[in-house]
Formats: C-alpha cells, sequence, structure tokens
C-alpha cells in the first residue's frame, strides 16, 4: 500500500524523524483554518499517490489564509496523471538552504536492502541516477544487521552531505530506518530532506510503500487505506477477500494462480485484437484452493461490473479440483438469479487438469443458459474475444 | 538424475499438522515422496495418522534430521512464524528447505534469507509463496500435483504454480526430469539463474523451459546468465504483457513500476539471449515440442 505524503510524514513524526506541522483539508474552507491557525505563509500541497504535483499545477505558495483558500479552490479537483486530489496538506513555508535526497528500499536483485542518498536533492532522482551517477550513494543494507548510528554516518559521508550537518542527518537516516523497519515498509522516500537557513534538517516530503503481506502486525495501517478513493469494485472484492483488480476492458476474468490469470489477461488481449480491440475487464486470481463459494462471490463481483459484456472462466485444476470450480458456477448461477439479477452475459469456461472431466460433466449437465465450454485457452480466449465484441 | 530433489530425498513437513500441511503431506505421499517425520514442538513425540501411514512427528528440525537422516523440509507454517521455521531449518542444517507459505511479509523473507547467506549458504531455500519442486517419478516436495505428468527430459523453473501446471500438461507426453516452482515474491532463495545452472549440469534435462513473469529483473539477469553458460535450448514465457503500470497482480512481485519490470522488456533480453519466446502458453509449449522433434 502506498502512503500520502501526509500519512507518511505522520509515521515519520512518530519515530522521531523531524517534520513540519501542518494538517489536510478536504475543502478550501478548512485549509483556510488551517492556515490561520498556522499564522504564516504556507505551502497547499496537493495530496495525491502519485510524482510530479508541482509541475501538474499542485503544489502552491499562500500568503495569507484568504490565499489559502484560493489556492486549495485551484487544486482541489485536480487530475494529476489519472489521480484526482480529494485531499490538501497544508504546512508552513520553510526556508531552505539545501535540498538532499534519502531513500530505503528493498534490493530485490541482491536480496537487501538499499540506502539511497544525495546532495542533488528536490528533483527527480531517477534524471540524477542517470545523468550524475557519481552524485547518488548506493549503500546495501545487511537485513540482519540493519543501520545503526556507524552506519548511518557511512551513508552520509559516502552521499557527501556537508560536514556541518552530516551528524544531524546521520541521527535522521537513523529514525528513517527505525520507520522502515518497525512499520514493514518497502520503500521509504524524502524527497527532498532539506537543510534549513538555521542548520535543521527537515524530511519536507514523504513517499511510503507499506507492506500488506505484514498487515497482520500492524492493525493500525488498515486505518491507512483510504477506502473513498478505492475502485468500489475492488473494495467489494476485497472485502470477500477476493484477489481483483479493475482494468479497462470489456471481458470479465477469473482464474486459479496469478501466473495463469496474468497470462490470461495477455491471451484475451491477443484474441480482442481480431474482434474489435476488447479488452480484458479484470485481474481476479480465485486462488489456489478456490472452493464453490469463491467461484461465486468472483462471479458476483466481475457480472457487477457493467463494463463486462463476456466472461471467461479459466481454470487449471492443480490442487483446485474442477468439480468444485463447476459447482461453484452452478451455485453462482442460482445465487445471482435469487436476488434478481439472473446472468444475462454470455460466460465461456475452460476446465484442465484435476477433475476436470468430472467438472465439464456437471456444467453441460446443468446446461446454463449463456454458458459455453471451449476445450483450450486460446480458444475459450478467442470466443470470450468474439462474444464481447458481439455484445457491444 | 533431476535437480535438487531425488529417488533418495528424505522429506520432512515443518507445519505438517496444520490443514494444509496435512492435506499436502497426503498427496506427496500418495505420488511416492519419502516423508520420514514432520515437526511440531507441541506434539513431539506422537505419531500423525495421515490416510493410513503413521508419520513420527518431532520436536525440532534437528531432532528430525538426526533420527531420520532427513534433507529435505517442505514449509507450511502460517506466515506469522514461518521466518522463525526457516530459520530453524537453516540452523539445523538442512540440505533443503521448500517454502510454501504464502503472504510472509518482504523484511522476514529478506532477515531469513540474509541469514541462510550469514551461515555459509548450505542450505538451499525454494522459495517463499512458490508450488515447491518435483522430479516427477522420483520424489515431490511441496504441492504440484504430480498426475499431471511422468518423467522426461524437460527441465521447467517458473515464478507461477498454476502455470507451471499448465505446461507441464501441455507437454506432459514428453515429460520432466524436474520442475521447480520459485514463487512470485520480491524476496526468494533460489532463482531462475540457480535452476538454469542446475538444469545446464543435469545429465537428465535436455530442454529448459522457463516462466517469468512481471516485476523485478529477474528474468533479465537470467537472460545474461543463458547467453554466457547455458549451452541446452532454452524456451520462455512471460506473463503479464497487458499488466498496466503500478497494479501489483496477485503476486507481491508482480508489479510493474515505471519503465522497469515490463514483459516486454523481459521478452526482448530473453531472445536476445538465444531464448525463443513463446507468445501464450500454449505456443511456448509448441516451441519446446518443435525442439524436442527436431532432437
Amino acid at each position: 500500500m502506498d502512503l500520502y505524503e501526509y500519512q507518511a510524514k505522520d509515521l515519520f513524526a512518530a519515530h522521531g524523524v523531524p517534520v513540519l506541522p501542518g494538517s489536510v483539508a478536504d475543502n478550501p474552507e478548512d485549509a483556510k483554518a488551517i492556515a490561520a491557525e498556522l499564522g504564516q505563509r504556507v505551502v497547499v500541497k496537493a495530496q495525491v499517490k502519485t510524482g510530479g504535483r508541482g509541475k501538474a499545477g499542485g503544489v502552491k505558495l499562500a500568503d495569507d489564509p484568504q490565499d489559502t483558500r484560493t489556492k486549495a479552490e485551484a487544486i482541489l479537483g485536480l487530475d494529476i496523471k489519472g489521480h484526482v486530489v480529494r485531499r490538501v496538506l497544508v504546512t508552513p513555508a520553510s526556508d531552505i538552504a539545501e535540498e538532499y535526497y534519502f531513500s530505503f528500499l528493498l534490493d530485490r536483485a541482491n536480496r537487501k536492502f538499499l540506502a539511497m542518498a544525495s546532495v542533488e536533492g528536490g528533483m527527480d532522482i531517477e534524471e540524477v541516477a542517470a545523468t550524475k551517477p557519481e552524485a547518488l550513494a548506493k549503500v546495501l543494507i545487511d537485513p540482519i544487521e540493519g543501520v545503526d548510528l556507524a552506519k548511518a554516518n557511512e551513508i552520509v559521508a559516502q552521499a557527501k552531505f556537508p560536514e556541518a550537518i552530516a551528524g544531524q542527518a546521520a541521527e535522521v537516516v537513523v529514525k528513517l530506518w527505525e520507520t522502515f523497519v518497525s512499520e514493514d515498509a518497502t520503500l521509504v522516500e524524502v524527497n527532498p530532506l532539506v537543510r534549513d537557513p538555521q542548520d535543521q534538517i527537515i524530511a519536507l516530503d514523504g513517499k511510503v510503500t507499506l507492506d500488506d503481506n505484514a498487515s497482520f502486525r500492524h492493525p493500525a495501517h488498515a486505518d491507512l487505506v483510504d477506502v473513498a478513493a478505492e475502485d468500489p469494485l475492488e473494495a467489494a472484492a476485497k472485502a470477500k477477500d477476493l484477489n481483483y483488480v479493475k482494468l479497462d476492458g470489456q471481458v470479465g476474468i477469473i482464474g486459479n494462480g496469478a501466473g495463469l490469470v496474468m497470462s490470461t489477461l495477455d491471451v484475451v488481449a491477443y484474441a480482442g485484437e481480431r474482434h474489435g480491440g476488447v479488452k480484458p475487464a479484470n485481474f481476479l486470481d480465485i486462488g489456489g484452493g478456490a472452493s464453490a463459494e469463491v467461484m461465486a462471490n468472483g462471479l458476483e463481483i466481475i457480472l457487477s461490473d457493467p463494463d463486462v459484456r463476456s466472461v471467461f472462466v479459466n481454470v487449471f485444476g492443480g490442487i483446485t479440483a474442477c468439480d468444485a470450480v463447476a459447482n461453484g458456477i452452478v451455485q453462482a448461477f442460482k445465487l445471482l438469479e435469487s436476488r434478481g439479477e439472473a446472468v444475462t452475459r454470455p460466460i465461456v469456461v475452460r476446465l484442465d487438469g484435476n477433475n476436470a472431466e468430472e467438472g465439464r460433466r456437471i456444467l453441460t449437465e446443468a446446461a446454463l443458459p449463456g454458458l459455453e465450454q471451449v476445450d483450450t485457452m486460446d480458444n475459450a480466449a478467442d470466443k470470450a474475444a468474439a462474444l464481447a465484441a458481439a455484445g457491444a | 538424475m533431476a535437480i535438487f530433489l531425488n529417488e533418495n530425498s528424505k522429506v520432512i513437513v515443518q507445519g505438517m499438522t496444520g490443514s494444509e500441511g496435512t492435506k499436502h503431506t497426503k498427496r506427496m505421499l500418495k505420488s511416492g515422496t519419502n516423508i520420514v517425520g514432520g515437526v511440531n514442538p507441541r506434539k513431539a513425540g506422537t505419531e500423525a495418522d495421515i490416510d493410513g501411514t503413521l508419520v513420527p512427528v518431532f520436536g525440532s528440525v534437528a531432532e528430525a534430521m538426526e533420527k531420520t537422516g532427513a534433507d529435505v523440509s517442505v514449509i507450511f507454517v502460517p506466515p506469522k512464524f514461518a521466518k522463525d521455521a526457516v530459520i530453524e531449518a537453516i540452523d539445523a542444517g538442512i540440505g533443503l528447505a521448500v517454502v510454501i507459505t504464502e503472504g510472509i511479509p518482504v523484511h522476514d523473507s529478506a532477515y531469513f534469507w540474509a541469514h541462510a547467506v550469514a551461515k555459509g549458504n548450505k542450505t538451499r531455500i525454494i522459495g517463499p509463496n512458490c508450488p515447491g519442486v518435483i522430479s516427477p517419478g522420483k520424489s515431490n516436495a511441496g504441492i504440484i500435483p504430480a498426475d499431471i505428468t511422468g518423467p522426461g527430459k524437460i527441465g521447467l523453473v517458473s515464478k507461477s504454480g498454476t502455470l507451471t501446471y499448465q505446461l507441464m500438461y501441455e507437454l506432459r507426453d514428453i515429460g520432466f526430469s524436474s520442475a521447480v516452482g520459485i514463487g512470485g515474491d520480491p524476496v526468494i532463495g533460489t532463482t531462475h539463474i540457480d535452476a538454469l545452472a542446475a538444469f545446464q549440469e543435469d545429465p537428465e534435462t535436455e530442454l529448459i523451459v522457463m516462466i517469468g513473469e512481471i516485476g523485478g529483473d529477474a528474468e533479465e539477469r537470467a537472460a545474461a546468465y543463458i547467453k554466457e553458460n547455458v549451452t541446452k535450448p532454452v524456451v520462455g514465457y512471460v506473463a503479464g504483457f497487458t499488466a498496466p503500470e503500478g497494479k501489483t497482480m496477485g503476486h507481491a512481485g508482480a508489479i510493474v513500476s515505471g519503465s522497469a519490470g515490463t514483459a516486454a522488456a523481459k521478452k526482448e533480453a530473453l531472445e536476445a539471449a538465444g531464448v525463443k519466446v513463446g507468445k501464450t502458453p500454449s505456443e511456448t509449449a509448441a516451441l519446446a515440442r518443435a525442439i524436442v522433434e527436431a532432437g
């Protein structure tokens, strides 16, 4: 889960990383009130989970509360790379002497963590890495040894942070490491980490990605989920423990296993090229040991997507038995019918593997309206794409 | 021959008495795996009745190894306790630890990997979040269905479980030396490269099928390795061409961030290394079949 800047800074503050005061507002009036309380020039910052806010007009200075109101009004509702701004952070405008860059992240290739630091902060760090790689210090962190003050000093020295603030920066680095580890983050990034004219080090921005797998030991992280910003179908799927991602197409997809479902999306997209450009409507992995109930829930979610014109159920029974999947489909039809939402869109099913013959027999006998069985993944994808194109 | 696992492998199961552990221990036994014990400190000294087979339960991995000569552990322990279970297997010095558990925090995986390295890499780790390894007709450590295909000359390595099964099914008449599911997490023990190196050395393996997916740059690194070190033919497949940026596709590691981790980049790197890459699983199987038939 990616966090908003204000959430990241709240975590920073909780771990002793210096940040500026401030609050978020979802309307101009509240923004004005926050500015009045701060009693100084402020920055109004769009809260979106994407980069390039500044260039998109999502960060503006405001001289007084009234001006803050105006600026917040201009920023709220902006569309920044497909992310609509629903909140702004109002925080004191700080005087900046120097801007640095700092991050901790997972280094997949080395199976360790990586600290990255640079005195060329404030700008796009990928550009620094490409154009001035010598200005970006990269230090591998052993997950067992972690980062103590000595290690932090080493990182700061390698990045050539000025001597006057190096000690203080190292202390901040240790606190960022504590944030990274104790919150189970996979990314903690501060850009810029600033030095103000009084030589104070402050995290002026913050980007944090939390590991969803670790949520069992962080009950508080549930509060950081922005429920309102979630796609309603994704939220409904999550409530039913389904691994669902909404996409832009017309062919609903249900499969078992992340790899097979990703592959199904590809095969459907290729087939769609032959059928008027239809595309997969979603990713939905019903998992290794999918039960009839899971199947029914999945079908229900997909059919509640109005863009879906056909559905492709692609299952290779490894541990999942195909007869259970077939029973799930039959049950889903009954369930939806009982709710007055009878299945009217065509469904193409491919079953192979564990108990496939029994699964196929169940579906043939049930003779569900609009359901068709096709014998290979490629042929079934083609059929589902053709049906979606015809249903336009 | 085969890789990582053979007819002499003695297998224990950590988490055998849990529901997943019991279910899959049954399946492993049924497919002929030599299961010599389970580990559960609370049930140490008892015997678990797995479909009529009595399997002794030991208090620790070390005890199980000492009493049975076990050299493989399959781990079904829930995410909360998985880190400790893997560390226990490493400390006991077992040769192979297959971590099936899904949903382990990446800080935990990174930690136990670092622990394995600190202990001199004596324990090969496969996974986490993987289906395990099967050497058909010899042994099966994990959850890969044993009835899809039999022994043969293809070696397979994959991030994805169900794509492994799909390809095994499509090439079931040819058969497999070993199939290794390495898992789709951001931090994994055995990599594509490790499996490629082992298949290159395995006399039984004549052709290697490598399945990748979006996220990270493991496939690109594997391509570079193939170019330099693998003389056997390799056929590849990459899932996730149509995955949008920034959306995690089921596996914790399957996410395209920026320009990195795309399927197109992986396919290009593999093809530049002389790997034939299929557009779909069926096309990939057809490419592999053509190579086998050409001898």
